[in-house]
């Protein structure tokens, strides 16, 4: 069994609801921070767990929080992204719903280590339950003076609100969640200035994932230097997983950074191996937007190495022959499944979500999606495959925000593997409608199978 | 405070130029102006918080400061960029922003109808200069393109939403000039739309800027659809005593003999008016009487729009005075001399204006 620090107390009943949860050694960690510690050492712990922002990016949090502007005067903010909306990513939910104290506990120990006194959780609009769960938490711990005036005596000050979103992915994104925060059109902003310095009404403001904030607890039960035990290399701690797919079990797994993929897909403790006794052909193991992998560069990195679930590791090989841990939301495909059919999903999904603000993402997602289109009904060419590739890499890292970059990785990537199976579509529109291209040579040892040079 | 601003030295295709801090590369660019400035579609230098969309003026930072001179990992929108000391820049010089901005003219060109035939902006497009300049010569999209129907925002402004490239301009037009914002964004990606919701006229004596900030064809002056080419009319520098205190009533009328067919705020070489002006001066006042010419307007545009034009033609700096030696121009002709119809002892000189038959039969 791995070690968890998250989920560690999950499956004791009850524990959404403050006396389970005070009783089961909940809000010890808030009570020692703000007791007997300073906001710079809680802020020193942190730097010294090692921990990587959970939302994607994998950013230090420590660094993250050092960076905050402190003018006289000048209120700043912390903004928890509840707004988890990338397909595959079902991770924070869990937590919300479940074990809600834990991220308050978070938000408390985070506003009091950054100097804020208000705290925003933006949830997407979809998440339509999970709003009345954390009001209800939030209202407990406040009725046990956890939040409001004047904490325990502590004399500090934090008001938690909760945001619905609208159901935008865009607003995942931390200047958007902002913009969309202060009542506007949720359109990225141009950066610099960054939220540390112009957030939330022009204040310093820091925006983290669920899941960073709530690892905060663990952190500081455990102290920074025995948090960065956990895991391997700059990986530290846990992780939560949403593992999805074809799977024999789908669902929220918190892992400890030190197995390796090919134990997560295949261990009875985790996803409990390929369901139905398939076979397995590609894995997006970050969430939709990070680079689709074939079997074979998923188990093992281009060098020879067993991969890991680590932020390094996952990404070895850099976008060539490596992907990334991204938000954590592993989508599994055996080999019934098509990976056409499966980049034309996502390409739709980012079409659908484009902001529209600036012109690579608003005028490219769309294209991308209709090319696909063409390939995945029959009426592609052998050109449109060269044509995808020209238009992801017209929109990638041209865009405002790094959203234009998500929705050309998943196109990017897929051909970059797979683009027999495309080509194959191109060439047997009529069988590409009754069967699937199937394994073919995805989970070939590496040898065979090099990565098409495009 | 005596002491010096510091200024900072940026380099752009190997051209020194020492700008203040806060600067963009942008305006740095256009301080060493020719081409190597790179094309903005959506920034305005008029409007705050303009630029960054459109992605037109991407531009490659080789070094991104004398402290640091790591080069910055991605292209970045030069019109939203400020320069640090000792930056370096490549635009027109690296390959790989030439490519980008090929690209991004092919995206904004995905949807356009590019029905410039019968189209008023045409001429003056930036959207046209910007594709013959870096377009492709065929387009690779073979999907039907988004089309909207025309909008008619009050009786004097068309919306024409299909050609629109979603720049915003307007939108931060009416947010800093007009008291009331009627009109923005609705709809998201490739659907978003300029719009007033429930179709509401735009009702301010400012709104009509929407049209002059507008690159493209989205936004046209209804009084003067269809009416002309611009490349077939005279640009004259006029100006008149505007009533409204805002509005600086120095404009640029658009005229052939003597009719005015158009009348819009005076424009730089970037496209940018030099001060806005009212509803009233650009709709109400199209007889030659209203204003006051004050000669041709150079228009330094390498488009369609500048041909036909007086290019190179200077306003004389002399006046007739000092040509003429310091004789008034009145009296180049003594007309005494050579006839005596008229009464002698009558000083044509003294008369106000023309003189007539009435100026003679005074006793």
């Amino acid at each position: 069994m791995g070690r968890k620090l998250l989920f560690d107390k999950a499956h004791i009943e009850g524990i959404r609801y403050y006396d389970v949860y005070r009783a089961n050694g909940g809000y010890g960690s808030a009570e020692k921070a703000l007791k007997s510690m300073t906001p710079d050492q809680v802020l020193d712990e942190v730097k010294k767990s090692g921990l990587r922002g959970r939302g994607g990016a994998g950013f230090p949090t420590g660094m993250k929080w050092s960076f905050i502007a402190k003018p006289e005067g000048v209120p700043r903010y912390l903004v928890c992204n509840a707004d988890e909306s990338e397909p595959g990513t079902f991770k924070d939910r869990y937590l919300m719903e479940f074990i809600p104290h834990l991220l308050i506990e978070g938000l408390l120990i985070s506003s009091y280590t950054l100097g804020c006194n208000s705290c925003y959780i933006y949830i997407r609009g979809e998440y339509a339950w999970i709003p009345d769960i954390l009001e209800q938490a939030i209202a407990e711990a406040k009725k046990n003076g956890w939040l409001g005036k004047n904490i325990q005596g502590t004399g500090f000050d934090l008001e938690i609100y909760v945001q619905r979103g609208a159901g935008a992915y865009i607003c995942g994104e931390e200047t958007a969640l902002i913009e969309s925060l202060e009542g506007k059109r949720g359109n990225p902003r141009i950066k610099p200035p960054f939220p540390a310095v112009k957030g939330l009404w022009d204040c310093p403001t820091v925006v983290n994932n669920v899941e960073t904030l709530a690892a905060v607890v663990p952190i500081l039960r455990i102290g920074g230097e025995e948090y960065s035990k956990y895991g391997i290399g700059k990986s530290t701690g846990t992780k939560l997983i949403s593992a999805c797919g074809n799977i024999n079990k789908p669902g929220v797994y918190e892992i400890e950074m030190n197995i390796s993929v090919e134990e997560f897909i295949y261990s009875d403790e985790y996803c409990g191996g390929i369901a139905n006794g398939k076979r397995l052909k590609a894995c997006i193991p970050g969430g939709s937007s990070v680079p689709i992998l074939p079997a074979n560069l998923l188990l093992k990195t281009a060098k020879g190495e067993q991969r890991m679930m680590t932020y390094e590791s996952l990404s070895d090989g850099g976008f060539a022959t490596g992907s990334m841990l991204g938000s954590g939301g592993f989508i599994v495909l055996d080999e019934d499944q098509c990976v056409v059919k499966n980049t034309l999903t996502f390409a739709r999904f980012y079409h659908h979500e484009s902001c529209g603000q600036c012109s690579p993402c608003r005028e490219g997602t769309g294209w991308m999606k209709r090319v696909l289109q063409n390939i995945e009904n029959g009426k592609g060419k052998m050109s449109d495959i060269d044509l995808l590739w020209d238009i992801q890499r017209k929109i990638e890292g041209n865009t405002i925000c790094p959203l234009g970059d998500a929705a050309a990785w998943p196109v990017a990537a897929a051909i970059r593997h797979f683009r027999d199976e495309f080509e194959w579509h191109v060439l047997h529109p009529e069988e590409a409608t009754k069967r699937n291209y199937g394994l073919a040579h995805y989970a070939d040892p590496l040898v065979i199978a090099a990565p098409a040079a495009v | 405070m005596a002491e010096e601003k510091k200024l900072f030295k940026v380099k752009i295709d190997n051209i020194s130029v020492e700008v203040e801090p806060g600067t963009t590369i942008l305006n740095a660019a256009r301080r060493i102006g020719g081409d190597i400035v790179p094309p903005a579609m959506c920034y305005y230098s008029k409007l705050q918080g303009s630029g960054g969309k459109c992605r037109t003026c991407l531009v490659k930072v080789t070094k991104g400061s004398e402290a640091d001179p790591r080069p910055m990992p991605k292209l970045v929108a030069s019109c939203r960029t400020t320069v640090m000391d000792g930056m370096e820049v490549a635009n027109i010089t690296s390959p790989e922003v030439q490519e980008a901005r090929k690209g991004v003219v092919e995206f904004l060109l995905l949807n356009h109808p590019l029905d410039c035939p019968v189209c008023d902006q045409a001429g003056e497009c930036h959207l046209q200069d910007l594709s013959y300049e870096h377009g492709a010569e065929t387009t690779r999209y073979e999907f039907k393109r988004r089309t909207f129907d025309r909008i008619d925002i009050g009786d004097k402004i068309q919306l024409h939403m299909t050609r629109c490239i979603l720049c915003y301009r307007c939108v931060f037009t009416a947010d800093q000039l007009t008291e009331k914002r009627e009109h923005g964004v609705l709809g998201r990606g490739e659907v978003a739309e300029i719009g007033t919701y429930i179709h509401q006229s735009l009702d301010n004596n400012f709104i009509g800027n929407v049209i002059d900030v507008c690159p493209v064809g989205a936004l046209t002056d209804k009084t003067f659809r269809f009416k002309n080419r611009v490349w077939f009319l005279k640009a004259v520098d006029a100006h008149r005593q505007c009533e409204d205190p805002k509005c600086c009533g120095k404009t640029v009328l658009w005229m052939r003999g003597d009719e005015v067919f158009r009348v819009t705020a005076r424009k730089d070489k970037y496209g940018e008016v030099e001060d806005w002006i009212c509803d009233t001066c650009r709709f109400d006042k199209k007889d030659v009487k209203d204003w006051v010419i004050e000669g041709p307007r150079n228009i330094d545009r390498h488009s369609v729009i500048s041909q036909g034009h007086y290019v190179g033609v200077h306003k004389p700096k002399d006046t007739l005075v000092e040509v003429l030696d310091g004789r008034q121009p009145k009296l180049l002709l003594d007309i005494h001399t050579v006839s005596e119809v008229n009464r002698p002892d009558i000083d044509l000189s003294q008369i106000d204006g023309p003189a007539h038959s009435d100026d003679f039969n005074k006793k």
